[in-house]
């Protein structure tokens, strides 16, 4: 963490953290600050909570039912840091779900081509929203505000009722349980139970490890965040701009696909109110991974760390007995308000520090 | 210097942290935990969500019974009208190692891998409301719930046995029917009951439109099938909630909710019985019949439980008897599936 390539303060002096933390850039110390409060969280549910959160399975459990939000998120993260926003994700993942549950059931269609048009359903949004976004210019929120009502809508109209999918070659894809060795623990009637994680989670390790890649070590990834930093400065060295923003957008649809159908392989059913509040999920993880609204800043790590620590709030308070749903979103706003305050200060004492030494 | 101890106060969090972590996995605290719990049977409940006052009165049944001076703990988990967070819900019980599960299910489908994984555990299942589909019924303990067909032929025959009584003519009958959440096992049964019996007692049912279970969409409904029908003289309405909507479209519109059909007044008959408004107009005679759908679910779950701790077997499934209320005294007794049914006449307080 203490490499930082593009360090804004160029002060070669490493002499303790205090000095550390100012020559980190601002995506790294965030990064660093949602990574160690999603660890004491963690520590904190084992200590109060007892034997429950102590279960390796619970912790892959929490994986296995986000992975679609991982997926999601991730775009999210991407478009966010270019300067945009989508909130189509959510619309997309359950008019995905839907297409493929039809597919599968309706038309006896194979689990491969349903793959097939849950990525071409994300592309077409992530191309066409790219489109009027970066080169008509549009505002992001509108046009994917526009989008979600239309992938929402097309969800109904695709099939009212939702149904749970029979397909017997899907089923035995979905029940497919990738076990983990050595995470396994004896249950209550004294059985050794594997650990296990479904075939999603690894897709959505894979999309976290290639994002971060393209993300930071590849001139297009650089490009996204000049783009969200300042693209004026972005268009004077040269950067397509427009071209920039489209490929976020189109790379945040592809991903609502992909997620959509993990989401889809997760549940297993269609229906017109999966996924509800996807978008807002992907939002709040992206925020309290570290990556800032106004763009220029994020992360992919801080966002996967940022899914775990919004579903592990969820996890604790559940388990914590708070029976009333509103529990859950009342403590996701105050880790939302906490991050968000956490955020503004750390960069303040930062820009502070930073200006003293000029 | 803020920036220091910004850093100094997050390392004393952690190291705080790791401390408590150490001490805590001595073997004596987990003795300790593990005491407490054994003293009180843990139950996991999974609701489907919260949206009606029949749901509500559910969950607070649930929630009075399993307390701690009854020797219990309830985890409770709002499942938001979503199966992904039911299944989530389980899983984390079985984590957790709860004595016993119990499952208000959203849908009846997909069930089995997460059934499995609790039988696997050696966690019995309780599910309650509505059934659950599965390919092999020894995933689950036993089920308790309502008969909501049934349901429905008592209010229709009600209905009829009115009409009967009155000396009404079948087909000046002109019923329209605010249905439930589509799809939801509610829904289908009550739907059915009065589809069967118009068709075998010659009524004109108007339409048929759903309002969601909600008042706000009941009233919405009402609102539109009042100006597009002029001739109503009976609302079916599939709970509580919608009747008290519609009641407020009729009266809106300019005309009585009442059991005088044959004086131009409109007859709600409703579902649930939980709503203490609607019951209170049960006596005002705006509500002229409601067929009892209980949800005091808590006791019935709780009697489960005794019998399965004391090593014995619980019916599989057993349906919840369930009376019909009404405070006119027209008909008080019918005949429904060969079964006699006495009819509740509410003059009073009504008792929830």
């Amino acid at each position: 963490m203490s490499e930082s390539k593009q360090s804004a303060g160029k002060n070669p002096s490493g002499a303790g953290l205090g000095s550390k933390i100012a020559n980190m850039t601002d995506t790294n110390l965030l990064l660093t600050i949602t990574v160690v409060v999603f660890f004491a969280m963690y520590i904190g549910a084992i200590l109060f909570q007892g034997k429950g959160f102590l279960k390796p399975q619970t912790f892959f459990n929490i994986l296995n039912a986000n992975a679609a939000l991982i997926i999601a998120s991730c775009g999210m993260s991407l478009v966010m840091i270019t300067g945009g926003i989508d909130i189509s994700v959510g619309g997309v993942a359950a008019l995905v779900s839907m297409c493929c549950a039809v597919f599968l059931d309706f038309h006896n269609g194979n689990v491969f081509m349903a793959a097939v048009i849950a990525l071409a359903i994300g592309l077409a949004f992530g191309a066409v929203q790219g489109f009027l976004v970066a080169y008509l210019e549009i505002q992001p929120f509108i046009v994917t505000l526009a989008g979600m009502f239309f992938a929402r809508g097309m969800t109904t109209i695709v099939n009212t009722n939702p149904f749970n999918v029979a397909n017997p070659e899907f089923v035995a894809v979905k029940e497919t349980r990738i076990i983990v060795p050595g995470f396994g623990s004896v249950n209550k009637l004294g059985n050794y139970v594997n650990a296990y994680i479904e075939i999603g989670v690894l897709v959505a390790i894979l999309t976290v490890i290639v994002l971060f890649a393209v993300l930071r070590w590849t001139k297009l990834g650089r490009g996204f965040y000049a783009v969200g930093g300042n693209s004026q400065s972005a268009l004077m060295l040269g950067i397509n701009v427009k071209k920039t923003k489209f490929l976020s957008h189109l790379i945040c649809g592809l991903l609502a696909g992909i997620g959509g159908f993990v989401y889809f392989m997760h549940v297993g059913s269609g229906s017109a109110s999966h996924a509800s509040g996807m978008e807002m999920n992907a939002i709040a993880s992206s925020i309290i991974g570290g990556t800032m609204l106004t763009g220029g800043v994020g992360n992919i790590i801080g966002t996967f760390f940022g899914v775990l620590s919004l579903s592990t709030i969820q996890n604790i308070v559940s388990s914590a007995g708070l029976d009333q749903a509103w529990w859950t979103g009342i403590t996701i706003a105050a880790m939302l308000c906490l991050f968000l305050v956490i955020q503004s200060v750390v960069m303040a004492r930062k820009k502070m520090a930073l200006q003293a030494k000029i | 210097m803020i920036r220091k101890s910004v850093i100094i106060i997050l390392i004393a969090l952690l190291c705080l942290m790791a401390v408590r972590c150490r001490s805590s996995s001595l073997p004596e605290q987990e003795e300790e935990t593990a005491e407490e719990r054994e003293e009180l049977i843990v139950v996991g409940f999974s609701q489907l969500g919260a949206e009606s006052d029949w749901r509500s009165a559910n969950t607070e049944s649930m929630r009075s019974t399993f307390t701690a001076e009854n020797g219990y703990q309830l985890i409770f988990e709002d499942g938001q009208q979503k199966q992904a967070n039911q299944i989530m819900a389980i899983r984390t019980f079985i984590q957790q190692e709860v004595d016993y599960i119990v499952l208000a299910p959203v849908t009846e489908t997909g069930w089995d891998t997460v059934l499995q994984e609790a039988k696997d555990a050696g966690i019995p299942v309780i599910i309650v409301d509505r059934m659950v589909n599965v390919s092999d019924d020894s995933l689950f303990t036993c089920w308790i719930g309502s008969d909501f067909e049934l349901e429905g032929k008592k209010a229709a025959e009600w209905l009829n046995q009115y009409t009967l009584a009155k000396g009404l003519n079948p087909s000046d009958l002109h019923i329209v029917n605010i249905q439930g959440t589509i799809g939801a096992s509610a829904q289908i049964g009550r739907t059915k009951g009065l589809a069967d019996a118009a068709r075998a007692n010659g009524w004109d049912l108007l339409a048929e439109a759903t309002g969601d279970f909600t008042q706000a969409k009941g009233k919405e409904v009402m609102e539109s099938l009042l100006k597009k029908y002029s001739n109503i003289n009976v609302v079916y309405c599939e709970n509580d909630n919608e009747a008290l909507g519609a009641i407020e479209a009729i009266e809106a519109a300019g005309k009585r909710a009442g059991s005088d059909i044959a004086g131009g007044e409109i007859m709600v008959i409703s579902f649930d019985g939980v709503n203490k408004e609607a019951l209170g107009y049960v006596l005002e005679d705006k509500i002229t019949c409601i067929a009892e759908c209980n949800p005091l679910h808590g006791p019935r779950v709780r009697t489960v439980i005794e019998l399965l701790e004391e090593g014995k077997q619980p019916d599989k499934f057993s349906y919840v008897s369930e009376k019909i209320f009404s405070a006119d005294e027209t008909v008080m007794t019918l005949m429904v599936d060969g079964t006699e049914c006495q009819v509740t006449i509410l003059t009073g307080n009504p008792s929830y």
